[in-house]
């Protein structure tokens, strides 16, 4: 058993990206301010130092043109780390990342890859308002061709990291932006997480709370409550959404009978109704003791009043309702 | 045709032999690609390059086996210059699991990366960050003597992915040819209609780089032009910007009734293309004989013809492989 010691999220990224760029020269980092700035969130702190500017390539404000840019090195042998500062900017250079980077195995017979990791911070509740709060994962799910990871320990960031940056796919990985502070456990040894495998980070018996990214904290806590009142619920991380863990999904279904779904990105058109479509064309359906609930946020913009924006998303409440509403 | 710079090409006459036959074989193919159609034997539709054949074959003739090339949806003719397999390229557009894609990716996608055929794109633009990605490569490897040029048009210069990749590409000193072919038209849209200057190679100054300027008619001016563009890229100067002025004879896409522009003036363009223009050249200056000349068509109508039964024979993709290939390994 090696030694564990504690980290933040944040500096679980950062271990993974410095490790995977010690290890392979054709890992390199591109991005805006992630040179002396150290990132938008304090990501690549002293990264610079170690690795110099060719390969901590600060950009333009030209989203389009650096993503494309690391299209473009990935299917010529580099393997680019690109960082997009919010997640909603992949609006901006959609085509180099969903008609791109996406397609080109495909289109090209598989005669070329494109290794790349789009690190995007993603997420809600910083106030930061409308188009800087999104949980936009449905709009790289609904594109075949990406990979989608959403990590929400250090443990599960660090390994998950690693793997996707290891991966001959374009993987996006959308890291938590209100949980880069938080602290957990890692290995000193190298390791690695991969992907297309949930993690039950809390087992339990009478319900299933299927979730990821932030949502499953806030999950967890809900658990903990009902466990005052003799309910064991069990809460499964997916942690990568696409290759997804269907057989995690199903299992946890059949075991509980009672589905309650959570993800902080809006409900309507949200990735919990494929999950739930998983559960209702499998055998788990004839387990089912009660209908799946959903728990996303409203079909609004993020507003910028803290407590409109608390609104928005998923509360402790609007789970504990959920959970009740099933029992 | 203009003033030739280096006079020793006049004596090379394998080379220029090859330059006609390669226009005359791209012609040739998009003439008859045209024709499949008609039968009903070519799916969804062909962006033809008839009348633009020197910008394709005199620009990829500068280039190395080695040199990274995007080019259009325009770009069987970019394709054929850069040594793609001309059977192989039959075979795609005519859907074939062994065509140079599998039959996945049809006339707009055609790819040899062998020959450093990054892919063709059939998003206008695209090709500029692409292309800025794989002179990173160059530059961060340390790869001599490479560049990487990528096509794109009139029309498509005014895309963001287009100005974007140039500031880049110039921040950075790689080593990208942005190579825009002006046919005057984005779609059935005249160039005048959609720029205030309509001196596209200022654009470069505007960056801070190079740009040369040729008649995209002309496949020497277009090869001398690209050569020493090349050359000036190869040397660590930055990128570069080559606008090759040329005029498409063929409409935009199998369903262009070509009601934007006149019969007359397409007839204009038709009379001095490309081929006409080098024919006269050659004849002009004694380097070969009108019936030379003709038997280098027949040997390209040949090429074109054999293609055309040899892809007819290949086999379809089968539908159980139509995932594969969703993700690498």
């Amino acid at each position: 058993m090696s030694e564990m010691r504690q980290i933040t999220y944040r500096d679980a990224v950062r271990e993974a990206m410095v490790e995977e760029m010690r290890r392979d020269e054709n890992v390199y980092f591109m991005g805006e301010d992630i040179g002396a700035y150290c990132g938008a969130f304090g990501v690549s702190k002293n990264m610079l130092e170690e690795f110099g500017p060719e390969r901590i390539r600060e950009t333009p404000i030209s989203e389009t043109a650096f993503m494309g840019a690391g299209v473009g090195s990935a299917i010529t042998g580099m393997r680019p780390i690109v960082e997009l500062m919010f997640s909603d900017f992949m609006a901006v250079c959609y085509d180099q990342i969903i008609n791109q980077a996406a397609k080109m195995h495909f289109m090209f017979a598989g005669k070329v890859n494109v290794p790349m990791v789009i690190r995007t911070p993603s997420g809600g509740g910083t106030g930061a308002a409308a188009q800087h709060s999104q949980s936009l994962e449905q709009m790289y799910l609904h594109v075949p061709g990406l990979k989608v990871v959403v990590p929400s320990t250090p443990y599960d960031a660090k390994g998950l990291l690693k793997a996707s940056i290891r991966d001959n796919n374009t993987v996006v990985f959308l890291e938590q932006k209100r949980l880069y502070k938080e602290k957990g456990m890692i290995p000193d040894e190298d390791y690695t997480i991969p992907l297309g495998v949930a993690d039950v980070k809390r087992e339990g018996t009478d319900v299933s709370i299927i979730t990821y990214g932030r949502m499953v904290q806030m999950s967890l806590q809900v658990a903990e409550k009902f466990a005052e009142e003799g309910i064991n619920a069990e809460v499964l991380d997916l942690r990568s959404l696409s290759p997804l863990d269907k057989d995690a999904i199903i299992a946890t279904a059949k075991k509980t009978h009672r589905v309650v779904i959570v993800h902080e990105a809006v409900q309507f058109g949200g990735f919990g109704g494929e999950i739930a479509a998983t559960i209702t064309d499998s055998e788990a359906f004839y387990y089912l003791d009660a209908p799946i609930k959903r728990v996303g946020a409203l079909y609004c913009p993020v507003p910028f009043n803290p407590v409109l924006e608390a609104e928005t998303f998923p509360t402790p409440a609007k789970i504990e309702a959920a959970v009740r509403d099933v029992l | 045709m203009g003033e030739i710079k280096d006079k020793s090409l006049l004596e090379n006459k394998e080379f220029l032999q090859e330059l006609m036959v390669r226009m005359m074989t791209v012609n040739k193919f998009e003439e008859q690609a045209f024709w499949l159609f008609g039968q009903g034997l070519v799916h969804g539709t062909m962006h033809l390059s008839i009348g633009e054949e020197a910008t394709g074959v005199g620009t990829t003739a500068a280039l190395t086996k080695e040199d990274y090339m995007l080019a259009t949806h325009r770009g069987h003719g970019q394709a054929l210059g850069k040594g793609v397999d001309l059977n192989s390229m039959m075979a795609e557009i005519l859907a074939r699991a062994t065509g140079t894609n599998h039959g996945k990716g049809g006339s707009m996608h055609i790819c040899d990366f062998d020959n450093g055929i990054l892919g063709a794109n059939g998003i206008v633009g695209a090709n500029g960050p692409i292309a800025c990605g794989a002179a990173l490569t160059i530059k961060m490897k340390n790869i001599p003597n490479r560049v990487c040029a990528a096509f794109f048009g009139d029309g498509a210069s005014n895309e963001g992915a287009i100005l974007e990749s140039m500031n880049l590409a110039a921040a950075w000193d790689l080593p990208v040819m942005f190579i825009l072919t002006n046919n005057t038209y984005g779609m059935s849209t005249p160039l005048d209609r959609v720029v205030k200057n309509k001196d596209l190679k200022q654009r470069a100054a505007a960056f801070g780089f190079k740009a040369y300027e040729c008649d995209g008619n002309d496949v020497l001016a277009v090869y001398e032009t690209v050569k020493e563009a090349r050359e000036y890229v190869v040397a660590g100067n930055g990128p570069v910007l080559v606008v090759e002025h040329t005029y498409r004879t063929s409409g935009h896409s199998k369903s262009d009734g070509n009601l934007y522009r006149t019969k007359e003036e397409i007839k204009y363009w038709a009379d001095r293309n490309p081929i006409i223009r080098f024919r006269q050249f050659l004849t002009e200056n004694n380097i070969f004989t009108d019936e030379e000349i003709d038997a280098m068509q027949a040997s390209a109508d040949k090429a074109i013809a054999d293609a055309i039964e040899y892809a007819k024979a290949q086999p379809q993709p089968v539908v159980a492989d139509l995932e594969a290939d969703v993700y690498a390994e």
